[in-house]
């Protein structure tokens, strides 16, 4: 990519190659998108997707990169929302001490980041599906946890009235606002992931997938590895769940239960593991699915659905559709790699 | 034990206990104490400590035979884990599916004992087609064959609560097995000198003892049968079983029928003692997962010690400290995960 010719031009053009043309041309769309899209279609849709899939997009770091799939990244962003409804502002009447929004969420988001290493410090031991156990485990002992404690999460009814600030002049609460903020962070954090899984711990994490005993024969600390992938997982999904708690202005117990924790392993594999882009392309189906079956199906119905495609996408592609996608196109399998290949050594 | 066991040089010689009798000895004391907590009238101060002598022997009583369902859940997902590597996550909606159709039977032909057994047999049907429409095309896929349990206990919740909506039911247990029983432990003396006995529910006894069957059945069978063998054969080496000319997967398939026909079995038993409402699919789920994982995965007598553990800390918590019950289910977990990874009786990796 890079030209002989000197200049700002071909700096900027370096640049570019670095992005891609397809990541600029999808941006510039997801910057329009608050033209021609309603209320509805921003919020509902389009916050709702962005939120969701970077829940799944800290368990497909986790997964994709790591080889540990966790069932608890749910619980994660419900910890840091349960934090910001605690120590922010609720109408609940328990709790809510009030604390100024930027104290408030970069403490929310480490709850979020200390959680996810703990959660990963109990289970980094064990691999493969032992880590789906004891990670579901975890999510239904938070789930019931959060249910029968009053003290703390106020028990089934959960907190109500938690509101996104305003600053720097503006309702962030309003859905253009909400919408770009939304989509500000889940570019940081779709950044973060690609640019972390070129870097020298990215590298080494997905060494450690695939072949630990190999790894710490070479002196890599692979638990400590594997703990600090929990950490950055949890960051990003502590966000989504500031982020969630803004949205849906409440949290509940039912927020963080099974069926959500699942759902986010649905919209990891519906989308794909391979790529980071899955998740979002993956949030994007089950939002709009669960926004549009109803007139299908009816409303009670969804799961089954839902489970159907899901049972279909894992019989028929495990790569979810990223996977379909590569199998017509195998230059993007092989994308990560030659990325990987093109890395400077250090 | 012969002389060259034994540690010598500890305790300069006087009183050199070797290691397996100084164990021996804490367990003694440690039964001793509980015989002396569970028979004894207690004094003023342990009746303040620990809110009431019934409360603290029901709270135990409760633990142990809420273990006995929980091994009757676990075992299956234990047994099918072991050989298969199949983590069955839908392991819990084949419960509750037990629950349902044991309900309907015993509701349709008013005798129980054919609901426990419709409960057993239409679960051990469903398992064996599982095994044999699902699992065996992706068979050695273990994160596929995970992926697809979830998929399956998604689906099944849905079309269960579209059956048997969000009601909850209750199985009606038949007459014989209803009413207390009068234990021999006395908690107090009246002002009369009469003693007060411990009433406790016979039925939740019979489920304690049909758990002990089952797992000295599970026992047996495993460790005195022909298809016991096979199964233990597989669950070491997999592969060197289907050399030795085993149809391996025949075997498979009578142990997922094994272990799904427990669960529906244990589902019409717990539905009897306590109630059938959606939800319990979780529920059972995850007391199988903490199960396995404290008691180690692959073992029936792991199951039994997680069971007893598990099953004793949540009525214990419930009685001491309600509201933070779950977390000290969650402490052995991680407790146990963190001395041993494996699990109790679970081998190393």
């Amino acid at each position: 990519m890079m030209t002989e010719t000197a200049g700002r031009r071909s700096r900027l053009e370096a640049v570019f190659g670095e992005i891609g043309a397809a990541h600029i041309a999808l941006l510039a769309a997801l910057l329009v998108y608050p033209v021609i899209a309603s209320d509805f279609f921003l919020t509902q849709i389009g916050a709702y997707s962005l939120i969701f899939g970077m829940i799944a997009l800290s368990l497909m770091m986790l997964a994709g990169y790591g080889g540990m799939i966790s069932l608890a990244q749910i619980s994660v962003a419900g910890l840091a929302a349960y934090t910001i409804a605690i120590l922010g502002e609720n109408n609940s009447g328990v709790l809510g001490f009030g604390w100024p929004w930027w104290i408030l969420v970069p403490f929310a988001v480490a709850v979020g980041g200390i959680a996810s290493a703990l959660i990963g410090a109990v289970s980094a031991r064990t691999d493969g599906i032992y880590t789906i156990m004891i990670t579901l485990a975890i999510a239904t002992a938070v789930f019931y946890f959060a249910q029968q404690n009053y003290t703390l999460f106020n028990g089934f009814p959960g907190f109500t009235g938690v509101r996104a600030p305003e600053f720097w002049g503006v309702r962030w609460r309003d859905p253009a606002p909400f919408y770009y903020l939304c989509l500000a962070v889940a570019v940081l954090a779709y950044g973060a992931v690609l640019y972390g899984s070129r870097s020298t711990f990215g590298l080494a994490l997905q060494a450690i997938r695939d072949n630990p005993r190999r790894m710490r024969a070479l002196g890599f600390h692979v638990t400590a590895h594997k703990i600090a992938a929990f950490f950055y997982a949890g960051i990003i999904a502590g966000l989504a769940g500031v982020l969630l708690v803004w949205l849906n202005g409440r949290i509940s117990p039912g927020t963080i239960g099974v069926g959500a924790a699942t759902n986010v392993l649905i919209i990891a594999v519906i989308g794909g593991m391979r790529h980071p882009i899955g998740p979002f392309l993956g949030a994007l189906i089950v939002v709009l699915m669960q926004t549009f079956a109803i007139d299908i199906v009816g409303a009670e119905r969804f799961n089954t659905l839902i489970g159907l495609v899901f049972l279909v996408i894992v019989f028929v592609s495990p790569d979810g559709l990223l996977g379909l996608w590569s199998r017509f196109k195998p230059h993007f399998a092989q994308e990560s790699l030659r990325s990987g290949a093109s890395a400077p050594l250090n | 034990m012969s002389v060259l066991d034994q540690r010598v040089g500890e305790g300069a010689g006087v009183g050199a206990f070797s290691r397996r009798q100084a164990w021996g000895l804490v367990w003694l004391l440690a039964a001793a104490l509980l015989a002396w907590l569970t028979f004894a009238v207690w004094p003023a101060w342990l009746n303040a400590v620990l809110i009431s002598k019934k409360a603290f022997v029901s709270s135990i009583l409760n633990g142990v035979t809420l273990a006995g369902l929980y091994f009757l859940v676990a075992s299956g997902f234990t047994l099918v884990f072991g050989l298969m590597r199949n983590v069955n996550l839908a392991h819990g909606s084949l419960y509750l599916l037990g629950a349902y159709i044991g309900y309907e039977v015993s509701a349709r032909t008013g005798y129980w004992l054919a609901g426990v057994a419709a409960g057993f047999i239409a679960l051990a049907i469903i398992g064996l087609a599982m095994q044999v429409f699902v699992f065996r095309r992706i068979e050695g896929d273990d994160l596929r064959q995970t992926l697809v349990t979830i998929g399956i206990s998604i689906v099944a919740a849905d079309l269960m609560l579209w059956m048997w909506t969000g009601t909850t039911y209750q199985i009606t247990t038949p007459e014989w097995l209803d009413g207390a029983v009068k234990l021999p432990i006395i908690t107090a003396y009246r002002s009369n000198g009469d003693a007060v006995f411990i009433n406790y529910p016979f039925y939740r006894l019979v489920v304690l003892g049909v758990a002990i069957a089952v797992g000295v059945g599970l026992w047996l069978m495993l460790n005195r049968t022909r298809v016991g063998m096979m199964i233990r054969a597989g669950v070491d080496d997999r592969a060197m079983l289907s050399a030795s000319g085993v149809n391996v997967h025949a075997v498979f398939a009578i142990v997922f029928a094994i272990g799904a026909g427990l669960a529906g079995f244990a589902g019409v038993v717990g539905g009897s003692a306590l109630s059938v409402a959606p939800g319990e699919d979780v529920r059972y789920l995850l007391a199988s997962l903490v199960v396995v994982i404290v008691g180690g995965m692959g073992s029936i007598t792991g199951a039994a010690i997680g069971a007893l553990l598990i099953g004793l800390a949540e009525q214990i918590g419930l009685v001491y400290f309600p509201t933070y019950g779950i977390v000290l289910t969650f402490v052995i977990m991680v407790v146990t995960l963190a001395i041993r990874p494996q699990g109790i009786m679970g081998r190393a990796r």
